[in-house]
């Protein structure tokens, strides 16, 4: 039994540790999750998101999505917000893949229509979006031009022809944050990043072709506002991030952070991994700006991949993508901090707000909703594991408590380890091809450490955030093509 | 050269992977940290062939940032220049840093090859090495580390 016995239950999805739980607490730390999700979380979680609660200048609560495991610093699916003048920023509440997140696109085609080019759509998608250790990706770029890349965001993809306009509308904060300076990331993580604009990466990043069945569309309005409108129709989901270039960001502040962290700033370190300095520090600001680099590099690749998943649709049939009704229906960041407004206690307030692991899920109405989703809210893209299937959700306005965040994913429920010793890869592959799924993976153990059985059920996850009020299921995808890093 | 032993330990990360480096010197517990990183891109070490040399040098301020930068640059070589390598020697001497600081210094020759997923079996990429339960000591047999990679 991993749960504190301090746990309290408020709600029928929602629990709470207080603040005496842990010396140093400042706010209490919110658990989301059924009586059944929370039994089985590990107790890294409990310990980490407490840990999140002790940084100075912490608003509300720590918070952890029902998704929540066991990470480095924050807990995956850890979502804290620190006053904008007065707080910190964190890289270990940020993560190392920094803006990694899924992007959804929608076809007129259906499963019908699909099968019997399957085989051939994920062959020619494993060539086109390079996958798997240490990828490069066939974008060359200059170090001008990749600056250009970390300040510019998706937009540099589309005045290139590599994309189209209204997929940045589509795209959280229009695929760019403002502010980002190519000055304040090393010639290191330039040099380990910019030959990658295009590639997935491996892990848990995919590349899926889906089916929405009827069954599966729960709310048929929001549904058609987002494109999905027909029974069998199929869809293409990716999730991926700013891979290297963001992995040695992070890894380059979080050095330069502890260095300071309690030296010159007097913060006590509980885990090195919640290495932490006021935002409006020197060191503070400039991590500020390289994080938002890579966060723009991130929107950039998945823009890229987006280019090339339509180039190779339009050529295995024989029609443009925009004859195949290929629109994108949005961008989703899960490692990021950004500065939003928010109501802490009747007064609306300035927050760094950091997910890690955890989506941004405004309501309808909201600022930053793109002007198509307004009426229904933003729309939210959880990807589950390779077998068992996907989310589309929206926003509600119950979010507010936590700072408009929900889950991203399944969740992991098993250690890699665990999960070589229990599937093996070419197993796995002919499973899942007897049951309708083609997938094309790099690696075979990489494969076996993805299955299904490694990871939480998503449909307890996301109706966990149903029942909590943070995000509202639209429609359910099922995966019949794979492609795996 | 002798090199340590290591142990991939499932109880303290779920999406990550970590592990356990020993030697009995400092020598040995650096390259088996080495191996333990490698492996988990490259399941089957033993096929890579030293084709490509790179040596690596370093000089931090102590033992533990002198594991961590080690392998914080064989995950950045990967990426730069799609190496996979494995540590051939290695060894750490004492110096100097500037202001006259005591320090360690480290020389690891290198050999490798490059990334090709036709001529290997690929595992998982390592995005990180990350400072949590990160750990450095000196035991009576010797040294022992303790690591998790981000994956």
């Amino acid at each position: 039994m991993t749960v504190p016995a301090q746990l309290q239950r408020l709600s029928e999805a929602c629990w709470m540790l207080p603040p005496n739980y842990k010396d140093g607490m400042l706010v209490p730390a919110m658990i989301y999750g059924t009586e059944k999700l929370i039994s089985e979380m590990d107790k890294g979680v409990f310990e980490q998101v407490t840990n999140v609660a002790t940084l100075p200048g912490i608003v509300r609560a720590a918070f952890c999505m029902p998704d929540g495991h066991w990470g480095y610093g924050f807990p995956i699916g850890g979502v804290a917000a620190f006053d904008a003048e007065e707080g910190v920023i964190s890289p270990g509440g940020i993560g190392f893949d920094i803006n990694c997140g899924v992007r959804l696109v929608t076809t007129n085609l259906t499963e019908q229509e699909v099968l019997p080019h399957l085989e051939t759509l994920v062959d020619r998608l494993y060539r086109a979006v390079p996958a798997g250790v240490g990828a490069k990706g066939f974008l060359k770029t200059t170090h001008k031009e990749f600056n250009q890349i970390l300040e510019q965001g998706a937009a540099w993809c589309i005045e290139r022809g590599l994309g189209w306009e209204e997929d940045l509308d589509r795209t959280e904060h229009r695929g760019c944050l403002a502010g980002a300076n190519h000055n304040d990331v090393s010639d290191k993580a330039v040099e380990r990043g910019h030959n990658q604009v295009g590639t997935l990466g491996s892990g848990n990043h995919y590349l899926e072709i889906q089916v929405v069945r009827e069954k599966n569309i729960f709310d048929k309005d929001a549904a058609e506002v987002m494109g999905i409108t027909t029974p069998g129709q199929v869809v293409v989901m990716f999730h991926c991030g700013s891979r290297g270039f963001g992995h040695q960001v992070a890894t380059d502040y979080l050095m330069k952070f502890l260095s300071v962290m309690t030296s010159k700033y007097g913060i006590p370190i509980r885990d090195r991994e919640l290495a932490c300095a006021p935002l409006k520090s020197p060191e503070g600001t400039a991590y500020f700006s390289a994080m938002k680099c890579a966060v723009n590099m991130a929107f950039a690749n998945r823009q890229l991949i987006l280019h090339r998943i339509r180039q190779v649709f339009a050529e295995v049939f024989g029609r443009s993508a925009e004859a195949l009704g290929m629109r994108q229906v949005y961008d989703v960041s899960h490692n990021t901090a950004k500065i939003e407004t928010h109501e802490i206690s009747g007064t609306k307030r300035k927050l760094l707000v950091h997910r890690k692991g955890a989506t941004r899920a405004f309501a309808p109405g909201m600022e930053d909703v793109p002007a198509c989703y307004k009426r229904i809210g933003q729309p939210v893209i959880i990807g589950g594991s390779m077998e068992t299937g996907s989310y589309l959700l929206v926003g509600q306005p119950t979010g507010a408590e936590t700072f408009f965040s929900t889950c991203h994913g399944s969740g992991r429920a098993m250690s890699r380890g665990e999960a070589k010793r229990r599937f093996r890869g070419d197993q796995l592959l002919k499973e899942m091809r007897g049951r309708g799924i083609i997938v094309r993976a790099v690696s075979m153990p990489g494969l076996a450490e993805e299955a299904g059985g490694a990871y939480k059920n998503i449909d307890e996850v996301v109706l966990s955030t149903e029942i909590a009020g943070l995000t509202r299921r639209v429609a359910r995808f099922e995966p019949i093509g794979n492609v795996k890093g | 050269m002798n090199r340590g032993h290591y142990e991939y330990l499932d109880d303290i990360a779920t999406s990550d992977v970590a592990f356990r480096a020993t030697g009995r010197t400092l020598e040995e517990m650096l390259a088996a940290a080495a191996d333990a990183t490698l492996e988990v891109m490259l399941p089957e070490p033993a096929a890579l062939k030293p084709r490509i040399k790179q040596e690596i040098r370093l000089t931090e301020q102590n033992e533990e940032m002198l594991l961590y930068r080690l392998l914080e640059e064989l995950v950045f070589l990967k990426d730069a220049k799609q190496l996979l390598l494995r540590v051939e020697s290695l060894k750490v001497t004492h110096a100097k840093e500037g202001r006259g600081k005591p320090a360690l210094s480290l020389t690891a020759e290198c050999a490798g090859d490059r990334i090709d997923p036709e001529k290997f079996t690929l595992g998982v990429d390592v995005k990180a090495v990350t400072m949590h339960l990160f750990s450095v000591k000196r035991t009576p047999e010797g040294w022992e580390a303790r690591v998790i990679l981000d994956i």
